[in-house]
């Protein structure tokens, strides 16, 4: 590191002194055993502190963290809403936290039960036939998906079938992922109304097409105007259609995947079932099937195998699916993330689930409404859980969105998702979800409508910010070209 | 509950959108799927919430229930309470991926200090900031090789004594695709790592193994190394990090790519997740490497700071032409073995790896004693599991050893019917001295018993 260079906080291997201990265990009681020779390391280069240094270190770092849990965090498409602390609770229950994946059944009957009961009412939020909890996030949800798309069409000796259709507003882990699995992808433009645009869709819509990916409400935040035809449209060509639930939290107990003929989709218990992000996970991505695709879900899953012939209550089994694609993963899921789902779920219930969609459209649209004369809207038509704003003014030239959500963190708030979608140029996406109260949303109007004041008036402030966050700006372009990446990098 | 807006506000902000009712909002949906009636249960109160799950988690037995001698791929081990109390703080699990580095610099600091640990672990050069677990982060590797030689190379010979469910994800993210997965001797994970080298040839990307094996072994990788080498291939090894705090690292034989399950860092079971997929390589393979990676940088103010780097190789990127699809990884995993490296540290990690191996070969030593137990490869070195034959089905033993109150071993005749009579013992530092001596007295009776 250069002299001139500033740290604000040090790092693990700067804090270490030769000879400190930050854990003791007990004293082996066993005689020991003779080490392998040739097989023993000579140097494990770790760091040397006491529980004190690691525990502010780490208290301090995470002061440098925006979070839900201090304020709005509008970031769209990632539905950062409230995670309840009750939830945090029960998936470190005893009886869930020390549970050993391959522990015989029966000493796991509760375990069985929460996967169960999840696998359900995610079915019956769906409207779909058949869960599996499996996919550890959306991205591996999706490629569960695909792989079940094309396992469908192999099942049939429909093998030429392997062109996917993905939306140009689609999240860029679609294409990604049909293209893992060994997909062809073909991207459809949006019509001027941000749906997909349908004479292009039918256009594509042939003998060699395994199906199509469509988010809905699509990134845009946009319920597709023509799904019922764009279903029927992939249906008549053979295809499958798959939905990606990302956005799910626009339209639980609304409307239902299931009903609108998707075949198969993916859901974001991260997302939508107020599961923490983690700061990038753990998340959890079940895949959701109608009836047709159930025997190709990746497993295994949780069913009831048996009643107890004493009273009756069901005893719960892990059970393959009969022609599963396999398991693509160790293990059942994330079953810490999936106990979180459950509680939530079983908070809310029919009546909350339906509340958190109508809340988080109604905060979308008022922001939307609320804003609308001062940032230019390119499709403002009614939402659902979030919008996309241009973060430009042809009066305010030199000012981009970057500048709109750096300058937003100087009034506490998380910035919105930035250059996505791609359809929109300077995009600023809000998604403000349900937890946030009206007096929330409405100094975040009043500071988006100051920074576009000061877009015109006073520019400087917008591209130096932020000014009040604990780190300015930082420069990408030296981490790219140094590739600093751990501190053993430093010597070279 | 969790949504604010009284009953007053909606109608103001109703007002304001300049629609009458909230159902208004959804005219774009078509009406005949609008309000499907959903069958859950009422709505319940944070009190009937906990009593209903608290009844749930007690439906189970857990590992603090039992003596525990199962691992196979998750391991019952000590976590000390700092870790959890840092995971706690709602300023790291409730934050988002780190894509705004001025309001995110305390998950990138720790990442950063992530990527670090695990290099220091492994002796590679460079890491991600993490995989879902340690199946993936196989899956991922066979991909990242497979991109390394532009496809040229489809083939990955992955050694048989991988874990099993390693292998089954390899299998299920490749089979139909135009990868050749090629696991010599596939169902028999007995022989060691050399059964490898008569697969390896030009068209081979990667050569994988685990170290210790499925079965617990532990070998000596540098032929196996050389000869995936010699051919031009990569060589990958997946580990369990807790056996490097006492093991050479994979780095040392000469690995180019190294995977591992990180449970064993102060993860709890959890009945199986999350849990945390490490991967590292040589830095000239960097761009090649799928998920999150932090650098180091400077901010406008003269600060270190850290930044996530190399986005252009992601799919938000790329799109379609992204080498893999993740994103979302397990990052508060990852802070969970930051802070509990960070906390055991280079004499800590060296200590509970050593009571770990200790504490194995003073149990593998009294039951092999026993009659009718023997070791299945008394002559290979192994870690803090090893396999035992017994002179029964393991399923009949492990539903006595129920009675003894100890969770027996992994029942290897799962995966491999012609292993059956053959049990995977993992030994690590929760087990005392007696709760061996137990499990050895209950196997001696339970032989005994059999015989009479």
């Amino acid at each position: 590191m250069s002299e001139q260079i500033k740290i604000r906080e040090p790092l693990l291997v700067e804090l270490s002194s030769p000879g400190r201990r930050g854990v003791r265990f007990p004293e082996s009681d066993v005689p020991p055993a003779a080490l392998p020779a040739g097989l023993v390391r000579e140097d494990l280069p770790l760091p040397e502190l006491s529980e004190v240094d690691v525990v502010r270190h780490y208290t301090r770092l995470s002061q440098f963290n925006h979070a839900v849990d201090i304020d709005f965090y509008p970031l769209g498409s990632c539905t950062m809403k409230y995670n309840p602390k009750v939830n945090e609770d029960m998936a470190r229950l005893p009886g869930f936290a020390h549970v050993h994946p391959l522990q015989p059944e029966e000493t796991v009957q509760g375990a069985l039960a929460v996967m169960y009961y999840l696998q359900e009412y995610l079915k019956e939020i769906t409207g779909l036939a058949g869960v599996s909890l499996q996919p550890a996030a959306g991205a591996h949800g999706e490629l569960t998906g695909v792989l079940i798309i094309r396992a469908y069409h192999r099942s049939r000796g429909d093998a030429r079938r392997n062109k996917i259709l993905v939306p140009d507003s689609a999240h860029g882990t679609n294409p990604a992922s049909s293209a893992m699995s060994g997909m062809r992808v073909v991207e459809i433009p949006s019509d001027a109304r941000g749906n997909i645009d349908l004479a292009k869709l039918k256009a594509e819509c042939d003998d060699t097409l395994a199906g199509l990916m469509i988010t809905n409400p699509n990134t845009l935040g946009l319920f597709e105007e023509h799904i019922e035809e764009v279903v029927q449209a992939v249906h008549e060509a053979g295809g499958l259609v798959y939905g990606d639930g990302a956005n799910l939290n626009a339209l639980l107990g609304v409307a239902r995947f299931g009903d609108m003929g998707f075949d198969v989709v993916h859901l974001n218990l991260h997302k939508t079932f107020s599961t923490p992000h983690g700061g990038g996970g753990p998340g959890s991505g079940p895949v959701a099937v109608a009836e047709h695709l159930v025997d190709f879900l990746p497993g295994p899953i949780a069913e009831i195998v048996d009643h107890d012939p004493d009273d009756d209550t069901p005893v719960f089994g892990l059970v393959m699916p009969k022609r599963s694609i396999g398991r693509v993963k160790a293990f059942y899921g994330h079953f810490g993330v999936m106990v979180r789902a459950l509680t939530y779920i079983l908070t809310l219930g029919a009546e909350g689930l339906r509340q958190v969609a109508e809340d988080a459209v109604l905060n979308a649209n008022y922001l939307r409404v609320m804003l609308q004369d001062t940032y230019h809207i390119p499709y403002n038509r009614l939402c659902k859980h979030e919008f996309v704003a241009e973060g430009r003014w042809e009066d305010a030239p030199g000012v981009r969105a970057l500048d709109i959500s750096k300058r937003l963190m100087d009034f506490g708030f998380h910035p919105p998702t930035n250059y996505f979608p791609l359809i929109v140029h300077e995009a600023l996406m809000i998604e403000p979800t349900e937890t946030e109260s009206k007096r929330t949303l409405d100094a975040f109007i009043a500071a988006m409508k100051q920074i576009a004041r000061e877009a015109r008036e006073n520019p400087q402030v917008l591209h130096e910010a932020p000014h009040t966050t604990p780190f300015g700006r930082v420069d990408e372009v030296k981490a790219a070209r140094e590739l600093v990446l751990t501190w053993f990098d430093w010597a070279k | 509950m969790y949504t604010p807006l009284t009953p007053d506000e909606r109608q103001a902000m109703l007002q304001a959108i300049g629609v009458e009712r909230i159902e208004d909002l959804f005219a774009d949906v078509p009406a005949r799927y609008r309000y499907p009636k959903l069958n859950l249960p009422p709505a319940m109160s944070e009190m009937e919430v906990t009593a209903e799950m608290q009844n749930l988690a007690e439906a189970n037995l857990t590992v603090q229930d039992f003596i525990t001698f199962l691992g196979a791929g998750a391991y019952h081990h000590y976590i000390p309470a700092a870790v959890d109390h840092i995971l706690r703080r709602g300023e790291f699990y409730t934050a988002y991926t780190p894509y705004q580095p001025e309001v995110s610099q305390g998950t990138l600091h720790a990442i950063f200090e992530f990527q670090s640990l695990v290099c220091a672990l492994t002796g590679m050069e460079t890491a991600n900031a993490s995989m879902y677990d340690g199946a993936t982060a196989v899956a991922e590797a066979v991909n990242m090789a497979y991109h390394v030689f532009r496809g040229k190379r489809p083939k990955a010979v992955l050694s048989s004594a991988l874990h099993p469910q390693y292998l089954a994800t390899v299998h299920t993210y490749y089979d139909a695709s135009d990868r050749e997965i090629v696991v010599p001797h596939e169902g028999d994970p007995t022989p060691g790592p050399d059964a490898l080298i008569e697969a390896i040839d030009e068209r081979t990307s990667l050569v994988m193994v685990q170290y210790p094996d499925f079965l617990g072994r532990v070998y000596d990788l540098s032929a196996l190394a050389q000869a995936a080498h010699d051919k031009g291939a990569l060589f990958g090894v997946a580990v369990n990090p807790l056996a490097l705090g006492l093991l050479k690292p994979p780095g040392d034989f000469g690995a180019d790519i190294v995977t591992a399950e990180g449970q064993p860092l102060g993860i709890p079971l959890s009945f199986g997740g999350p849990y945390l997929g490490l991967f590292a390589t040589r830095k000239k393979y960097v761009r090649k490497m799928a998920g999150r990676i932090v650098g180091e940088t400077v901010d406008t103010r003269g600060q270190r700071a850290y930044v996530l780097t190399l986005t252009a190789r992601e799919q938000h990127i790329r799109r379609a032409r992204a080498t893999s699809n993740i994103c979302t990884n397990n990052a508060l995993m990852a802070l969970a073995a930051t802070v509990y490296l960070g906390l055991l540290g280079k004499d800590g990690l060296r200590k509970v790896a050593e009571i770990n191996y200790h504490k194995a070969h003073y149990a593998a030593q009294r039951l092999a004693s026993l009659e009718g137990y023997e070791l299945a490869f008394p002559e290979v070195p192994f870690f803090n599991e090893f396999t035992l034959k017994t002179p029964l089905p393991v399923a009949e033993i492990n539903r006595r050893l129920l009675d003894y109150g100890i969770l027996g071993g992994y029942d290897l005749a799962q995966d491999f019917p012609h292993l059956d009579r053959h049990m995977l013992i993992a030994v690590t530092e929760m087990n005392s001295k007696d709760q061996i001596d137990l499990l050895a007295s209950a196997l001696d009776e339970i032989a005994r018993d059999a015989a009479a």
